[in-house]
């Protein structure tokens, strides 16, 4: 089937789209925006979290076809003007990538979460990303990183 | 040029600095070895076993071979090469060749246009099995009337070791445990991948996710019935590893399908094919018995060991060799008996994860510890101050300590630590009761539980490897491209020291995670006193650089960037004669590059910059210390240094529902020195994490053979409710004659922290608990400790090395790890 679009402000047609396939599967293999990680593939870890329109999805949960028309931000639209997102530039800061599969789909989930919540606690971050599995950190420094990002963005989000 | 030359390098040995790889995996253009892509590619895919032991009588792939889209399918007498690889013996079948022993067990291989159709077809290729009665018990597997599992029956490996007189210890206290370990997953969140391009000279290049290159091509030549430098490897980022990626998983099968099809083949594991296709760490039985004397002196301990190996050999050998040195714990005891076994199943492989048969002794011993201190009625902390391990102890191998170990400072500084702060049973916030999110609970039955653990753990290989590592490093005024660059802060870097002079550092040692290009970078720094570096990919066109393992490369690869800098400055040095004294002789000592310049008994005599008409590089190789395997009584020289590790873990448990929740952990590390905080800090986080995970949740179940949880939804690893703040420590005591001093410090957290947080449940229940993972059912008194006739008959094997090698199997590797 056809599949229209809209990724990190781009419009795009892909011809071929199998119709089981998911959203996850569309943006790696067809578009080739493999930012976003396949690490389970069945939403238990949020490596593959995206936006589609204004909420966060596990885009391996999604079928492509459900993308219809939608407006889809992957971590490569994130820093689309060339300059690192805050909640990017915290995590390095604040050393909270390790292996980085899961560093995508978590810095997703913090940009989300520091939009609906510009100043969390320390409950709100872990009940909040309690559905993104880091296998590396041990979670302590992505907290940090959390706190860091709500310090520098002011309740401010763009991309 | 003008350089200023107050100015500091920074970014160099001991600082927290930023990853050299942050921004690529922060914006998503970091590429992992699943990311890999090439024009024309075709997917591969594995039939595997459906059976734990079976026979294949018939293989019918007609079916599979003429579905649309599917280029090839290989079985085994489709192979021209060697036909079993494997890290410490060759046992394991590139594709089953009439029978399988193990869930999961390649048969059959198939490359397609798309990854659907590669899956496709292998459900259509027919298999006519024949299934046989596993052996999937370690203590059946040492019966007499067992399945032989490989022609020299199935014990793989026994270790004896003896010190001092076992049999005549007299003590006035004596207490026997028995404790079991379930088999953990190193879960790596990146899947096992890679890209096998066919070459036009008939080899083929390989990307892929991996922990040695020249190991993987060791074995993968060989079955590809090419040379070796046909097979040229290139490091694909790496998405976590911790043991997973040590032995050979989709390496051989996509170059065979690459040179079948002569076109690129990729393959990427799903998550349950990743469960299904990589090493496990050991399931574990052990029996301890303890004896003091009654004023509180540990006299002797008398420890058997059964390890379940799965079906193959991996490096099951070493792990044994590891956790039989272990089992006495780190302490001092006069007497020791250790009888360690390691068995055949038709259970999935066991290999490397993260401590490598030290955190299976370490929750025995520990517990042990305990014990004899509630028996002693003597506090816990004060019997393990008292028998710490000092720079001078005699362990039970007769290994003498020789290097730093500060055991009695780590111990102290947790129990030092601060206490978390302890909320009223009643009125909290849900998130922050056991359960949390669970709604469980409301502080009904809710205890509180602190408890502590010890425990150490090898830097590198032992037994007598010589396991060395290659770096080459150049200093040059050009701007190399293409590769990963690293410098502190970009800009103002024309003022910088050492601007204009860029170091490049080439090393086939691998980066998966845990922050070693970084600590290159930084030794680069300090030693060469520029800032900016870059780092090559790992490719198998480099030196051996060994394994990223066994905590092993910031002192191997590090040791060889090191020395490498230093033969740098030394060609510098002589360039430098010339300019300073003509014709003169040596410069005066110490001779360094430091903050651009090149100064000579502590005066500048050039800047480096003026140095370097022609670019400078050189090559070293970083060997350890020789070691020695064991002797007839388990005597000898076994490890070249050691990390020592302490926690002390606070927990809370509501007794009713057998739910506990860690409140915190304090961490003590002995890291020698700390090249760079904040990755120090990530790896005692991390590892505390896995040791978490180990302790509560986290076990791959297979019975009778049939791995029954291979996913996340089925195979728990801790989340960020799980998690407890950690407070870390280190304890910076220098190991001598290591660069830097420095430890291995990736494991040795991993290793403590099941054993301190069983002990804090211990404490909060009075349970005894003597099985990791603990479950509900355990916490809340509804499944009894697991019981135990005995320990099995110690098995008469030839000697001390593998069963295999006395029957004329040798080693791939020719030794072990």
């Amino acid at each position: 089937m056809k599949l229209s679009l809209t990724v990190n402000g781009e419009q795009r047609v892909i011809d071929d789209v199998d119709a089981g396939e998911s959203l996850l599967t569309v943006l790696r293999d067809s578009l080739g925006l493999t930012g976003t990680k396949n690490a389970c593939e069945q939403g238990e870890c949020g490596s593959c979290s995206v936006y589609l329109d204004d909420g966060l999805v596990c885009s391996c949960l999604v079928l492509a076809g459900q993308a219809e028309g939608a407006e889809v931000v992957t971590v490569e639209g994130l820093a689309a003007r060339g300059e690192l997102d805050p909640v990017q530039e915290a995590f390095a800061q604040a050393g909270a990538i390790q292996c980085g599969f899961c560093t995508p789909g978590l810095v997703m989930a913090v940009h989300d979460l520091l939009q609906r919540v510009p100043d969390p606690s320390d409950g709100q971050i872990r009940e909040e990303l309690a559905g993104n599995l880091c296998r590396c950190t041990g979670y302590q420094k992505v907290i940090s990183a959390v706190r860091l990002a709500a310090g520098r963005t002011n309740g401010h989000h763009g991309y | 040029m003008v350089t200023t030359v107050t100015d500091r390098v920074r970014g160099g040995v001991g600082e927290s600095v930023v990853r050299v790889d942050a921004v690529p995996k922060v914006t998503g253009t970091f590429d992992y070895a699943s990311d890999m892509r090439a024009d024309g590619m075709l997917w591969g895919a594995v039939l595997r076993s459906p059976h734990p032991y079976a026979r294949i009588r018939h293989v019918d792939a007609t079916a599979a071979a003429t579905l649309p889209g599917v280029h090839a399918v290989l079985l085994a007498d489709d192979l021209e090469g060697k036909r079993t690889f494997g890290l410490n013996l060759d046992d394991q079948p590139v594709l089953a060749d009439g029978l399988v022993r193990y869930h999961g067990e390649p048969v059959a291989l198939v490359a397609a246009r798309t990854p659907a159709i590669a899956h496709e077809a292998t459900t259509l290729i027919a298999v006519g099995w024949e299934p046989l009665c596993p052996v999937t018990d370690m203590e059946d597997a040492l019966r007499p009337d067992a399945p032989r599992l490989h022609d020299f029956g199935n014990v793989l490996r026994h270790v004896h070791i003896t010190r001092g007189h076992p049999d005549e210890a007299e003590a006035d206290v004596w207490v026997d445990g028995y404790y079991e370990t379930g088999m953990q997953d190193q879960a790596p969140l990146g899947p096992e991948a890679g890209l096998a391009v066919p070459a036009e000279d008939g080899g083929v290049d390989l990307f892929v996710a991996t922990q040695w290159l020249h190991v993987d091509r060791e074995q993968i030549a060989p079955c590809l019935n090419l040379p070796p430098e046909k097979v040229r490897i290139t490091l694909a980022g790496v998405g976590g590893a911790f043991g997973a990626r040590e032995d050979i998983h989709m390496q051989i099968h996509a170059c065979l399908l690459a040179l079948r099809t002569g076109r690129p083949v990729k393959m990427s594991f799903g998550r349950e094919e990743s469960f299904l296709g990589h090493v496990h760490r050991h399931p574990s039985r052990i029996w301890l018995r303890h004896g003091a004397t009654r004023d509180g002196r540990l006299v002797t301990v008398d420890a058997r060991l059964l390890f379940d190996g799965g079906a193959y050999t991996s490096s099951s050998p070493a792990v044994l060799g590891n956790a039989a040195t272990f089992a006495a714990g780190p302490y001092e005891v006069p007497n020791v008996r250790i009888e360690g076994t390691l068995v055949y199943t038709n259970n999935p492989p066991c290999g490397a994860m993260r401590g490598f048969g030290a955190p299976q002794v370490c929750f025995a011993h520990e517990a042990q510890m305990d014990k004899l201190a509630a028996a002693l009625h003597t506090d816990p902390v004060e019997l393990r101050l008292r028998h710490a391990l000092h720079t001078g102890s005699v362990l039970p191998t007769g290994q003498v300590v020789t290097g730093s170990a500060p055991v009695r400072e780590l111990i102290e500084l947790c129990a030092r630590a601060p206490m978390p702060d302890l909320q009223p049973a009643r009125g909290r916030d849900q998130l922050d009761y056991p359960g949390t999110t669970g709604n469980v609970t409301h502080g009904e039955g809710v205890r509180v539980g602190v408890g502590y653990a010890v425990g150490f753990k090898n830097t590198a290989f032992s037994e007598g490897f010589d396991d060395s590592a290659t770096a080459r490093v150049t200093l040059s005024r050009s701007e190399p491209t293409g590769c990963l660059k690293s410098a502190p802060e970009a800009s103002g870097e024309a003022q910088r020291p050492g601007s204009g002079v860029v170091a490049e550092i080439r090393t086939a040692a691998v980066e998966m995670g845990q922050g070693l290009t970084t600590v290159l970078t930084q030794i680069a720094r300090t030693e060469l006193g520029v800032e900016r570096v870059v780092l090559h990919t790992a490719d198998t066109s480099m030196g051996n650089a060994g394994s990223t393992s066994a905590s092993r490369q910031s002192m191997m690869a590090g040791g060889a960037v090191q020395l490498a800098c230093r033969l740098v400055r030394d060609r510098l040095a002589a360039r430098a004669r010339g300019v300073a004294a003509p014709g003169g002789g040596p410069l005066p000592e110490p001779v360094e590059l430091r903050d651009g310049v090149l100064a000579a008994g502590g005066e500048r005599v050039a800047d480096v910059a003026d140095l370097l008409t022609e670019p400078v590089a050189e090559t070293a190789v970083y060997h350890h210390r020789p070691t020695t395997g064991f002797d007839d009584a388990g005597q000898g020289d076994i490890h070249v240094t050691f990390t020592f590790a302490a926690q002390r873990a606070v927990v809370e448990v509501d007794n009713e529902l057998g739910i506990a929740r860690v409140l915190q952990v304090a961490a003590a590390v002995d890291a020698g020195k700390v090249l760079n905080p904040a990755g120090f800090e990530g790896q005692v986080e991390g590892g505390t994490a896995q040791g978490l995970g180990f302790a509560l949740m986290e076990e791959l179940q297979a019975e009778n053979g049939l791995v029954r949880n291979p996913s996340f939804t089925d195979y728990l690893i801790p989340t960020f409710l799980d998690m407890p703040p950690v407070l870390t420590y280190a304890v910076e005591e220098p190991d001598p004659h290591v660069p830097y001093g420095l430890k291995g410090i990736g494991e040795a957290p991993a290793i403590v922290s099941t054993a301190a947080i069983v002990a804090a449940l211990r404490d909060a229940t009075g349970r005894e608990l003597n099985r990791v993972p603990v479950t509900p059912d355990d916490l809340a008194g509804l499944r009894p400790p697991r019981p135990t006739p005995g320990p099995p008959p110690v098995p008469d094997v030839p000697g001390q090395w593998p069963v295999p090698y006395y029957h004329q199997r040798a080693s791939t590797q020719s030794q072990l790890m």
